[in-house]
């Protein structure tokens, strides 16, 4: 079963500051942890897929114009907190186990190396269809 | 004939359970040779393309793969003993046993009843089946060293389980080849569930199933389940060109175009199932290629005889206690005997089965069956919502919207006639 697992810009349950704020050995904690978190998931064979994606005031929205065209809208954007910050594929035996690596990644170090306790959107992939048998 | 990168990839599959069957004889340690058998393999792709195949592949293979399981064992300390190694390697090589006795032996270990299908799926196919780990990272749309860690987690856990490199003892013998068909059906539905649209160029996972599955019915020509499996193989398999329009949208089989179905792969399917038959002990994979065979040997959708079908779906029921099979019985029902008889068997299914999309889905079936099509289609829309799977979903969206379209018509129906 393959699950995403995604995580934005909005608030976190610990009410940690953002990262800009945060000092030099906190923000190395928190990157070692997304690393550590990687290489356990690749043991595991269960990590498909880890992106970060650029900033919010980077993204770009394209809509179409009816005519051929396109409207193509640039940031900043006053629903950031919504846009998607990062994400991981997982390959895994189960949704519990979903659930259990999201719980990790919820718990990242923040701020003084306290858990940030980020909400972690975890989301089923739609797989192939079984054979009509 | 020149001499090409196929036909090493060929021997090469066939040599490598064979390879592994001797390092674990004389070993016993099976992620080790496993490991040692891949980087053999992997060393001969490269190099008899360039330098010509040995006149001895499999004793080249052997000595390799040894070689790599030696530097293993001891480290660094193995560059210091060159010389001694260097004799070793030029022993003469062991005779080899019959390959299919260590091939089925493999099977053993890799469908071992501790892993999970996800697990032992990829181990088969690495370790008998001979593909490369890349070859079925790419079939499994994993990246390559996720996959390695997979298999070889799954080996350690066979270990761990103090599974050997033999026959499995008599008493355990059933649960074991259990294990191993339904490692193989499993195998079959992941290739023949996206042989369609943008993964064509995956692996041909089916073809896999359908090749090993052969294998085992020369292995254990006394087991009707397991020829009860490449049947059931098969006759599924001849639907495949059928199966998916052009751009890979899923045809039901009710819509299916039976003159593409594959008429020499049914009457293969259809002899080893009669022939498993005449042994008189029915099993869950025999009866479930009867049932794809009623299909096979009818010509249009029509024509079903729905009763012989809910009554295969009865037996098979009786010896499964599974749910899903139930589900198909109570559709079988419907197109038997109307479909109230069906709604009647799914409808005390909804404690077990109730959220579970394909429910939702046979009820949306019968209602419409039964004339409900406002009904219909509100229960499409809510299996739409539960399913897992993109090609199901669309299906079941558009069944909804032709529901909700049949439903309307049938209003305007109405309204006209109240002008009239």
């Amino acid at each position: 079963m393959r699950f995403v697992l995604l995580q934005n810009y909005g608030e976190v349950a610990s009410m940690c500051p953002p990262m800009t704020e945060w000092s030099a050995k906190d923000i190395k904690a928190h990157i070692d942890f997304q690393h550590a978190m990687n290489a356990d998931l690749i043991e595991r064979g269960e990590l498909v897929n880890a992106q970060g994606l650029a900033e919010p005031d980077q993204a770009k929205f394209v809509v179409a114009d009816g005519a051929g065209g396109a409207v193509i809208i640039d940031g900043p954007f006053p629903e950031s907190k919504e846009l998607i910050a990062g994400f991981r594929l997982v390959d895994v035996d189960s949704m519990e186990r979903a659930l259990e690596i999201a719980t990790l990644l919820s718990a990242a170090p923040g701020m003084g190396g306290e858990s940030i306790r980020q909400p972690i959107e975890v989301r089923q992939v739609m797989s192939a269809p079984d054979p009509e048998m | 004939m020149p001499y090409t990168a196929i036909d090493t990839e060929h021997l090469l599959r066939s040599l490598a359970p064979q390879v592994l069957g001797v390092l674990l004889r004389r070993d016993g340690d099976f992620t080790a040779a496993e490991d040692a058998v891949q980087e053999a393999m992997v060393a001969a792709t490269r190099q008899w393309p360039l330098s010509g195949q040995p006149d001895n592949p499999l004793g080249w293979l052997i000595r390799v793969a040894n070689r790599r399981v030696i530097d293993e064992r001891r480290g660094d300390e193995a560059r210091r003993r060159r010389e001694l190694l260097a004799s070793s390697w030029s022993l003469p090589d062991p005779e080899p046993l019959p390959a299919h006795d260590d091939a089925l032996l493999l099977l053993f270990l890799c469908c071992h009843p501790v892993l999970l299908p996800a697990s032992a799926i990829p181990l088969t196919l690495r370790a008998v089946g001979g593909l490369t780990t890349r070859e079925i990272a790419a079939a499994f749309l994993v990246p390559e060293p996720t996959m390695a860690q997979r298999i070889s987690r799954a080996k350690t856990k066979v270990k761990a389980a103090g599974s050997r490199f033999r026959m499995p003892a008599e008493e355990e013998m059933h649960e074991r080849v259990a294990s191993v068909l339904r490692v193989l059906y499993l195998l079959f539905n992941e290739g023949y569930a996206t042989s369609a649209g943008p993964d064509l160029h995956r692996t041909d996972l089916s073809g896999e199933a359908i090749r090993l599955s052969r294998a085992l019915v020369a292995w254990l020509p006394d087991d009707p389940e397991v020829a009860g499996l490449l049947a059931l193989m098969l006759l599924t398999d001849a639907r495949r060109a059928a199966r998916t329009t052009e751009s890979g949208a899923l045809v039901a089989l009710a819509e299916q175009d039976r003159q593409r179905w594959d008429r020499s792969l049914i009457a293969e399917g259809s002899a080893v199932l009669n022939e498993a038959l005449s042994r008189r002990s029915v099993g869950e994979y025999q009866l479930q290629a009867m049932v794809t065979s009623v299909h096979s040997r009818t010509a249009t959708h029509g024509d079903t005889d729905w009763t012989e079908i809910a009554a295969l779906y009865e037996l098979l029921e009786r010896l499964t206690g599974n749910p899903m099979v139930t589900l198909n019985r109570a559709v079988a029902v419907a197109m038997a005997e109307g479909p109230h008889a069906g709604l009647a068997l799914l409808e005390p299914l909804a404690a077990r089965l109730g959220s579970h999309h394909r429910w939702v889905a046979a009820r949306a079936h019968l209602l419409q069956l039964a004339g409900d099509e406002a009904g219909a289609a509100e229960t499409f829309a809510q299996a739409a919502a539960g399913a897992t799977n993109l090609r199901e979903q669309e299906h079941m969206l558009q069944l909804a919207a032709s529901a909700r379209g049949a439903g309307a018509a049938h209003d305007d129906a109405v309204v006209e006639t109240g002008h009239s």
